[in-house]
C-alpha cells in the first residue's frame, strides 16, 4: 500500500481553446476527508475527472493507489458526479441493485442502512423525487461502496440547508476513514469545514493552497472562507 | 444540527474546552463513558479523526481513558478532577482580571463591583 493514494506529477490538461490544469503537481494522504475549493472554471471537476480516469491528462502523470489512472481503477473509485445520472425510470430499489451489479465493493446492507437514515422511499421512481432526494440518493449510492476513494463532485450544489446538512452527517456516519479517502469539490465552504482535515484552494488551474483545516484555525485565526480569499488573492 | 464553533481555534481544542466544561458542572462525572468516536462525531458534524485528536489529547490530559475494545471514560482519579476545576475556575479568573485591570479599574473596584454583583443577583433568584 503506498503512502499517498492519489499523486498529480507536472499534470497539464487542454480541453478545446481551454487550460483547464497548468503543471499542477500534488499528492494526498489516506484516511482523510478533503476538501477541493474555488471559483467556478478554476479546474476542480478536471482535478476529479483526471483521478477517476475519465479524461486523460495533456502532460504529466495521474498515479491512483500506485496505479496510473485510467478506465481501469474504476473499481477503486467511487465518483459521484455533478451531473444527474440516474435513470428516471427505475425506483430508489431499482436503482440499488442496479448499482450493485455494477460494483463488486457495492455493501447492500450498507445501502439499506443509509436508506433508512435518509428516509427514502424504496418504491418511489426516480422520476419522481425531488431534487433533494436525488441528491441523497447519489450520496447513497457512493458511500455504499467500499472503494478507498470517493470523489464527489459538488455533492451539496443547489441543495437546501436540510438536505445539506444530512449528507454530511451521512458522510461522517458512513464512511470508514482507516480504509477510505474522500476529495470532494465544493462551493459550500464554511458548512463542511468541519467535516474537514484538508483543503485545497484551487486557481485558474493552478493550486494556491493546501493546509490542514485546523492549522488554517490555529495558525491564520480565520475561517476557511477568510483563507480561500486570501489564498485566490495571491 | 451540530453545535457550532467558533473560527479563531481549533476545533479539537474547543470541543476539549466543551468536555472539560461538562466535567466541571458534573454533566460528566467520573468513570462516565465518552460517546464513541462515530458517534461523537456525528452528534457534533466534525470530522472522526478530529474527535479522536480530543480524545487522545484528554488521555494525554489525564481527564480521560482509553480502555482497549471498551472506549473512553471520564478518569476516575478525583485528585485530577478537582485539579480541573481548579484549573478552569483560575483561568477564567485570570482572563477576567486581565481585563478588567487593562480597562483600568483597580483591585478594590474589582472586588467590590463583584461582591456587588453577586449579591444582587443572589437577591434576584430569591
Amino acid at each position: 500500500m503506498t503512502e499517498h493514494i492519489v499523486s498529480f506529477s507536472q499534470v497539464t490538461k487542454r480541453y478545446p481553446g481551454k487550460l483547464a490544469l497548468n503543471n499542477v503537481s500534488f499528492q494526498l494522504p489516506r484516511g482523510r476527508i478533503i476538501a477541493l475549493v474555488g471559483p467556478n472554471g478554476s479546474g476542480k471537476s478536471t482535478i476529479l475527472k483526471l483521478i477517476a480516469g475519465l479524461v486523460r491528462p495533456s502532460r504529466g502523470s495521474v498515479t491512483v493507489c500506485g496505479k496510473k489512472a485510467g478506465r481501469r481503477i474504476a473499481g477503486e473509485v467511487a465518483y459521484l458526479s455533478e451531473l444527474d445520472a440516474l435513470y428516471p425510470f427505475f425506483t430508489v430499489e431499482e436503482t440499488i441493485k442496479f448499482n450493485a451489479g455494477l460494483f463488486a465493493d457495492f455493501e447492500h446492507q450498507k445501502a439499506q442502512e443509509i436508506l433508512h437514515f435518509m428516509h427514502l422511499e424504496p418504491d418511489k421512481k426516480v422520476r419522481h423525487l425531488s431534487k433533494g432526494n436525488r441528491g441523497r440518493l447519489k450520496i447513497l449510492l457512493t458511500l455504499s461502496r467500499r472503494a478507498p476513494l470517493l470523489l464527489l463532485d459538488e455533492p451539496l450544489a443547489g441543495l437546501d440547508p436540510l438536505v445539506r446538512d444530512s449528507i454530511i452527517k451521512s458522510m461522517i456516519s458512513y464512511l470508514d476513514l482507516r480504509e477510505q479517502t474522500v476529495l470532494m469539490s465544493t462551493h459550500e465552504v464554511s458548512e463542511v469545514e468541519p467535516a474537514l482535515d484538508l483543503v485545497i484552494s484551487l486557481g485558474n488551474g493552478q493550486i494556491k493552497g493546501m493546509e490542514e483545516v485546523e492549522k488554517i484555525r490555529e495558525q491564520y485565526g480565520c475561517s476557511l472562507v477568510d483563507w480561500m480569499k486570501e489564498t485566490l488573492a495571491k | 444540527m451540530s453545535r457550532t464553533f467558533n473560527n479563531t481555534q481549533p476545533i479539537y481544542l474547543q470541543m476539549i474546552r466543551r468536555i472539560c466544561r461538562q466535567v466541571v458542572r458534573g454533566e460528566l462525572k467520573a468513570g462516565d463513558k465518552l460517546p464513541s468516536v462515530r458517534e461523537m462525531a456525528v452528534q457534533n458534524g466534525v470530522n472522526p479523526n478530529t474527535v479522536q485528536r480530543v480524545y487522545t489529547e484528554l488521555e494525554r490530559l489525564a481527564i480521560a481513558e482509553t480502555r482497549r475494545g471498551l472506549g473512553s471514560f471520564i478518569t476516575e482519579d478525583e485528585e485530577r478532577l478537582k485539579q480541573l476545576r481548579e484549573d478552569l475556575k483560575n483561568e477564567q479568573i485570570d482572563t477576567f482580571i486581565k481585563d478588567m485591570s487593562e480597562t483600568g479599574f483597580s483591585a478594590e473596584e474589582i472586588v467590590e463591583g463583584v461582591r456587588q454583583k453577586l449579591l444582587i443577583t443572589k437577591a434576584g433568584r430569591v
